[in-house]
């Protein structure tokens, strides 16, 4: 589904990914772990077309075709999906508002009829049951003066509206409690499918108790240094990060 | 090259001509003294304090040249039936080229609407105690000028306790197939527990310069509440200057809201006076402005007695090479002891060759006052954009989903449902076709 091929990208001059290579497939959960300042959230943003980072080298193809060539709309379009780490908030626009001419545009690229509002409103409401959110929590700006945790689902809320081939987890868990965390857990384990995958980008082992992974890769100064299955999250959890940086020394 | 005041002059010397007798009346005095401060004082130079970001004075000057009569150009009835909206039921009141084509017919009692000048033929006396007495000749150029040529302006009168039904809609049309000068005056007399929304738009057939100069007085009794709407829409060939002045008595609820979208020059001047305790005044403005649009938005709010409240909200949008101006001062006079007085302007940029100017002046003699002011320009906010694109939302669309947000909070101020939902198609309609 989606293949990185010795990508780097850097921002003002100051390279962030140097070459970073990973295949996902459908129905994979991929877990990406490391140190702050790693670049696990500049992958995040090139993958979903944040235009503040160059590409200067490598390739990403998702479902076979040029990733890199499309504009962000038109990946969300074709199925990637990021939830932010820092959702922005924007007032004067709602959350069901936006969304609604979000599903439309989506819908329209692949060929399908506009939803219509009664439709609409009786997808909102199964997928809010989904992430426990509420009617009015929608019906305000959006994400205006929402608590962390309220963001958070509001993102897997949108995720569950948009139904991605690929989504991007870019530390949704970071600063939630456990209720909140578990509610937003359930969320992305109910969405799996066969034929969708997703990558958890996080600081804590924490969230992979509820999302289990299926491959946890540590990156670490841009690259891929070391992958393996969920275990590899538990020892990065008792040992840290040195270990693996001392590893790396060694070598 | 004659200059705009030996111009205007001659208009007036015209003007006086053309008149039958009306030349002695007691009104005509009024429009003569206002026409003397002009010839004293002269219109606003580059320099001028109120006027420095604005040389409506010099560009009248260079694009009207020496004629500056009023011409009874044709307005075709297509372009009237065009822009008066079918689904909106309201008083229609139609002026051409400042003069009073048509008044509605008016089925309630206790609301007056008539023109300035019979208003004054019927009660000399009463119309005299109030016109001229808010927007006073001294206070600018341009209100002198309009006051010199007033005649032909709307009287409203609401009775008191009188909520009246429908909004009155006043629509200007000026013929400029060859330039053209309109003036008109408006007097609006709303009496204690009476209710009105009133609404004044200018649209102008043909590209040649043309130039509209408004004024209203309005008078809001005793726990009155009345909402003054003005819509500028027009050719980016017509110049306007709007005054608009607002007495407000104990327990009144004031709203004004500008509403621009287009034109060559404007300038608008809302001076509201809160003479008693327990007064509400509102102010709202949006400008969205492109080509070379440029306006200008002057109010000033005076608080003279205790316990009074206003609110004032200007946003805008400038694009392409437009400019935006604003100035708001807020004078709290020594005796308006817990006055509540708040007022922001937030622009936002889409070109790196539009300007905004603006300025908040607070003078406060009182010590016992909450006031605030606050005034923001910037770019969109383009993590907001990434973000609505992220969610499959094209870029033109983000933009404009957000530019609408941004222009939301104070059209949803308008009261009127009806006139708020156009008006809301119109910025919307707008925003979608900007790029």
């Amino acid at each position: 589904m989606l293949k990185i091929d010795n990508l780097h990208a850097s921002i003002e001059g100051k390279e962030i990914l140097r070459g970073i290579n990973l295949t996902v497939n459908p129905g994979e959960v991929h877990a990406i772990m490391g140190p702050n300042g790693s670049g696990k959230s500049t992958l995040a943003s090139v993958l979903a077309g944040r235009e503040d980072y160059e590409i200067t080298a490598g390739a990403v193809a998702f479902q076979g075709a040029d990733l890199l060539a499309l504009s962000p709309e038109e990946r969300a379009r074709e199925g990637i999906f990021l939830a932010f780490q820092y959702p922005v908030e924007i007032p004067g626009v709602t959350t069901t508002n936006f969304l609604k001419t979000a599903v439309n545009q989506i819908r329209e690229h692949k060929g399908l009829n506009p939803m219509d509002a009664v439709e609409f409103l009786k997808t909102m409401k199964e997928k809010m049951k989904l992430v426990e959110i509420d009617q009015s929590l929608l019906s305000r700006s959006l994400n205006e003066g929402f608590s962390g945790g309220e963001k958070k689902r509001n993102e897997i809320f949108q995720m569950a509206m948009l139904e991605p081939t690929l989504a991007i987890l870019d530390e949704t868990d970071s600063g939630l409690d456990i209720d909140a965390l578990k509610v937003v857990a359930h969320g992305v384990n109910t969405l799996k499918r066969k034929d969708n995958a997703t990558i958890v980008v996080t600081h804590y082992q924490r969230l992979l108790d509820y999302i289990v992974p299926d491959y946890v890769h540590v990156l670490y100064q841009g690259r891929i240094v070391k992958s393996g299955d969920k275990s590899l999250a538990l020892d990065l959890e008792a040992k840290g990060y040195d270990w693996i940086k001392e590893e790396l020394a060694a070598v | 090259m004659h200059n705009l005041s030996e111009n205007v002059a001659s208009a007036f010397r015209t003007f006086e001509q053309a008149m039958n007798g009306e030349s002695a009346s007691k009104f005509h005095e009024v429009r003569k003294s206002a026409f003397e401060h002009l010839e004293t004082n002269g219109f606003p130079v580059l320099k001028a304090e109120e006027y420095k970001f604005t040389p409506l004075a010099k560009t009248l000057e260079k694009g009207f040249g020496e004629n500056l009569i009023t011409t009874d150009q044709e307005v075709s009835q297509d372009f009237i039936d065009q822009h008066i909206p079918a689904d909106l039921d309201a008083y229609n009141v139609i002026f051409i080229n400042g003069q009073l084509k048509q008044l509605p017919a008016v089925t309630e009692s206790g609301l007056t609407i008539t023109s300035l000048w019979d208003a004054y033929q019927n009660d000399p006396e009463t119309i005299l105690k109030q016109f001229g007495q808010l927007a006073k000749p001294e206070n600018d150029a341009f209100l002198a000028w309009n006051t010199a040529f007033a005649k032909q302006g709307l009287y409203v009168k609401v009775d008191k306790h009188v909520t009246v039904t429908k909004p009155i809609m006043i629509y200007h049309f000026v013929g400029a197939l060859k330039q053209n000068v309109m003036h008109n005056r408006n007097l609006m007399v709303v009496e204690a527990s009476a209710q009105v929304s009133i609404n004044e738009s200018v649209k102008t057939e043909g590209d040649a310069p043309s130039f509209s100069n408004l004024a209203s007085e309005i008078y809001v009794g005793q726990n009155a509440r009345v909402e003054f709407t003005k819509v500028q829409n027009d050719v980016n060939t017509a110049f306007q200057f709007g005054q608009t002045s607002v007495y407000q008595t104990r327990d009144s609820h004031f709203k004004s809201n500008t509403i621009t979208l287009n034109g060559a020059m404007i300038r608008n001047n809302v001076n509201i006076t809160l003479d008693d305790e327990n007064c509400e005044a509102h102010m709202y403005g949006i400008y969205l402005l492109k080509g070379k649009s440029h306006v200008d938005n002057h109010t000033v709010v005076d608080h003279r007695k205790p316990n009074s409240y206003s609110n004032e909200l200007y946003k805008g949008i400038v694009d392409d090479k437009a400019k935006g101006v604003f100035n708001g001062k807020i004078f709290v006079r020594k005796e308006a002891q817990k006055t509540n007085a708040f007022q922001s302007n937030n622009n936002i940029l889409l070109s790196d060759t539009a300007t905004v100017n603006t300025k908040p002046q607070l003078e406060i003699w009182a010590d016992d006052v909450k006031c605030s002011h606050g005034c923001t320009v910037g770019q969109m906010d383009e993590e907001a954009i990434f973000y609505l694109r992220a969610r499959g939302i094209d870029e033109q669309s983000a933009k404009a989903m957000l530019l609408y947000a941004f222009s939301r909070d104070v059209l949803e101020n308008i009261s009127v449902t009806s006139l708020r939902s156009h008006l809301d198609q119109l910025v919307s309609d707008r925003l979608h076709t900007n790029d």
